[in-house]
Order: structure tokens, then C-alpha cells, then sequence
């Protein structure tokens, strides 16, 4: 052997979870499939989404899974200038926190600006970007886009 | 919990029940200088620990530091490949990966002289045989198959020995 002579391996380390959903998540991914997006009203009347189970304030079930808008307000975001495998895009893109018509809470997703920072900003509209295909999961929404780009 | 309420969108549609969240971790592992030699002995089929300079005990595999007087270790000590039992565990659960057929043990092993005990498996006796302080030895692969890894041990059997005094093991179980 030589002297001072490092070893390096491939580590992949894999689990093929499967989550069941619950009425409640169940309802917003089923929604994400028909093309369209729910929220919940929570116990304060504001609307929350992605719905919550169980109200972030009281604690009490919630029940009342409500249609909100495709469209919508970014509250805050953070540019990803070398995206990483599995995330939404591969090139660069800004996560953002994106009020949706009609709710009260920020959904966490990407935004496609078409590698561009400078088009990225808080207060900017932005609206759905369906995937080809819909089965039901997050990724059935590849993305937002500017609003302007319509 | 309360009923569901749902949009008149969502009424009559098949609900989804589950989704798929695999997770990945897919990295390069580096195992350092200690480790390093501790593998590349393994392919001359030697089983080499560290002793602490300050509180002599010997570790294995040697990480290149005692962790618990958090000094270098440099002294090797070449251990032999045969050593105790000190737990078991009897794996009856069916997994992705699983290499060989359940029930199996797996135990760890106090290798003679060695101040840690190193994780392996346990074959050629029935399972529900294998106990505390049963003495066993390594079982090498074919030297074809032999490399930098502690899969280089096949797996360890027993020895034949009488059982050790469990006050030469208490302190490692």
C-alpha cells in the first residue's frame, strides 16, 4: 500500500418512501391533479395554502378546503444560481413564497425567470405553470412564471 | 376527526390516497488517513486498530484519534481475527437490499485485545444459538474476492473455544 494513501467510495443511500395523504393533503394534491389549486380556511377565517390539518393557532380540526387562485404575489424569495438534480429546474431559478389569490399564506415553489435575477422580486405577480403530465404530486405545478410573460 | 368539506370541483372526483417522496443521498465518502490504512490492511487480510498513547486503549477501526482523550493515535496494532460476542441482534425483517435470507445474526464482536467492539455477521450455527461470550473467528473470502473493505470477512463462526468470562467483555457491551 502506499504511504498516506486516501480511499474515497460512492455513498448512495435511497428510500422508496410512499406517505398517505389524509382528506385534507389528499384533497389539495387531488386538486393539483384536476389542474387547479385548494387551501383550508382556518379557524380565524384566513385561508391557508397548502391546507393545514389542524389549525396552526388553535390546534382545532379543520374542515373547509377552499378553491384559491393560480396566480399570485410573491412575499419573499431566494435565487438558486446552480440548481442541484431533483429540484424543479435545472437551471437558475428563485424559490419563492407565493401568496395565491384569494389565500392568506405563502406556498414555497420555484420561479422561472429564465435564468434571470434581475426579474425576480418581492411584490411581483407570478402565475401557475402546469406540468405536461398530473398524477397528483407537487411537481404537478413545474413552476410559476412572471405574470408580464403572458 | 370532522368531516371534509369539500369545492364543488373536487366532489365526485377519485381522491388521491398516497404520493411517493423517495429520499436520496448520493455523496462521496472519504475515509480519512486511520481508516484508510485500517482498509488497505484488510486486503493483506489484517485486522490493524490504533492505541491511544494517553489511555491505551486500542480501536478498531481507528478513526486516528481516541475520542475519549482527544489525542492522536498513531501506534497500530495488528489484532487477531478472531475475538467474542458481546450482543446480537436477530434480524427477522425483510428489506430492500437484504443480501441474505432472514433469520440472521448480526452481533457485535470484541476482537481479542481490541477496546471496541467491530459489527458483523454470524454464520454456520443455527440462530437461536448464538449467545453472549460465544467465541468466534473470521471466515476470509476467497482471496480473488479480497479488498479494501470489512466485507472482505465473509462473516464469523464459532471458534469451538469455551465461552469467555463475561468479566473480560462486561465493560463492551
Amino acid at each position: 500500500m502506499a504511504e498516506g494513501e486516501i480511499l474515497t467510495a460512492p455513498v448512495i443511500i435511497e428510500y422508496p418512501f410512499t406517505r398517505t395523504t389524509g382528506p385534507v393533503i389528499g384533497a389539495f394534491f387531488t386538486a393539483l391533479r384536476e389542474g387547479f389549486i385548494v387551501g383550508i380556511k382556518g379557524a380565524d377565517g384566513r385561508v391557508l395554502v397548502p391546507p393545514f390539518e389542524y389549525d396552526p393557532n388553535t390546534s382545532e380540526d379543520l374542515s373547509e378546503i377552499v378553491e384559491v387562485g393560480t396566480a399570485g404575489e410573491v412575499l419573499t424569495w431566494a435565487w438558486i444560481a446552480e440548481p442541484i438534480e431533483g429540484q424543479p429546474l435545472d437551471r437558475p431559478f428563485g424559490w419563492a413564497l407565493i401568496r395565491l389569490d384569494g389565500a392568506d399564506t405563502g406556498l414555497l415553489h420555484a420561479v422561472d425567470t429564465g435564468g434571470d435575477p434581475s426579474r425576480m422580486a418581492t411584490g411581483m405577480r407570478v402565475k401557475v405553470q402546469w406540468a405536461d403530465e398530473r398524477v397528483g404530486h407537487i411537481n404537478d405545478i413545474a413552476c410559476f412564471i412572471p405574470e408580464e410573460a403572458s | 376527526m370532522t368531516d371534509i368539506v369539500l369545492p364543488a370541483r373536487l366532489k365526485g372526483v377519485e381522491m388521491v390516497q398516497s404520493i411517493r417522496t423517495p429520499a436520496r443521498l448520493d455523496y462521496e465518502f472519504t475515509a480519512g488517513r486511520a481508516n484508510s490504512r485500517f482498509l488497505n490492511e484488510l486486503s493483506d487480510k489484517r485486522l490493524t486498530g490504533q492505541r491511544c498513547p494517553s489511555c491505551s486503549k486500542v480501536y478498531i477501526p481507528p478513526r486516528g484519534a481516541c475520542p475519549t482523550c482527544g489525542v492522536p493515535t498513531e501506534e497500530e496494532v495488528e489484532l487477531a481475527d478472531r475475538g467474542t460476542v458481546t450482543t446480537f441482534c436477530i434480524v427477522n425483517v425483510p428489506f430492500t437490499g437484504q443480501k441474505i435470507d432472514i433469520p440472521y445474526v448480526n452481533a457485535l464482536i470484541l476482537l481479542d485485545n481490541a477496546d471496541l467492539p467491530i459489527f458483523h455477521l454470524i454464520q454456520e450455527i443455527p440462530y437461536s444459538e448464538v449467545h453472549m461470550g460465544m467465541r468466534v473467528e473470521a471466515v476470509w473470502k476467497p482471496d480473488a474476492e479480497i479488498g479494501p473493505t470489512l466485507e472482505s470477512i465473509e462473516y464469523f463462526r464459532p471458534s469451538g473455544e469455551p465461552d469467555a468470562d463475561p468479566a473480560t467483555y462486561r465493560d463492551y457491551v
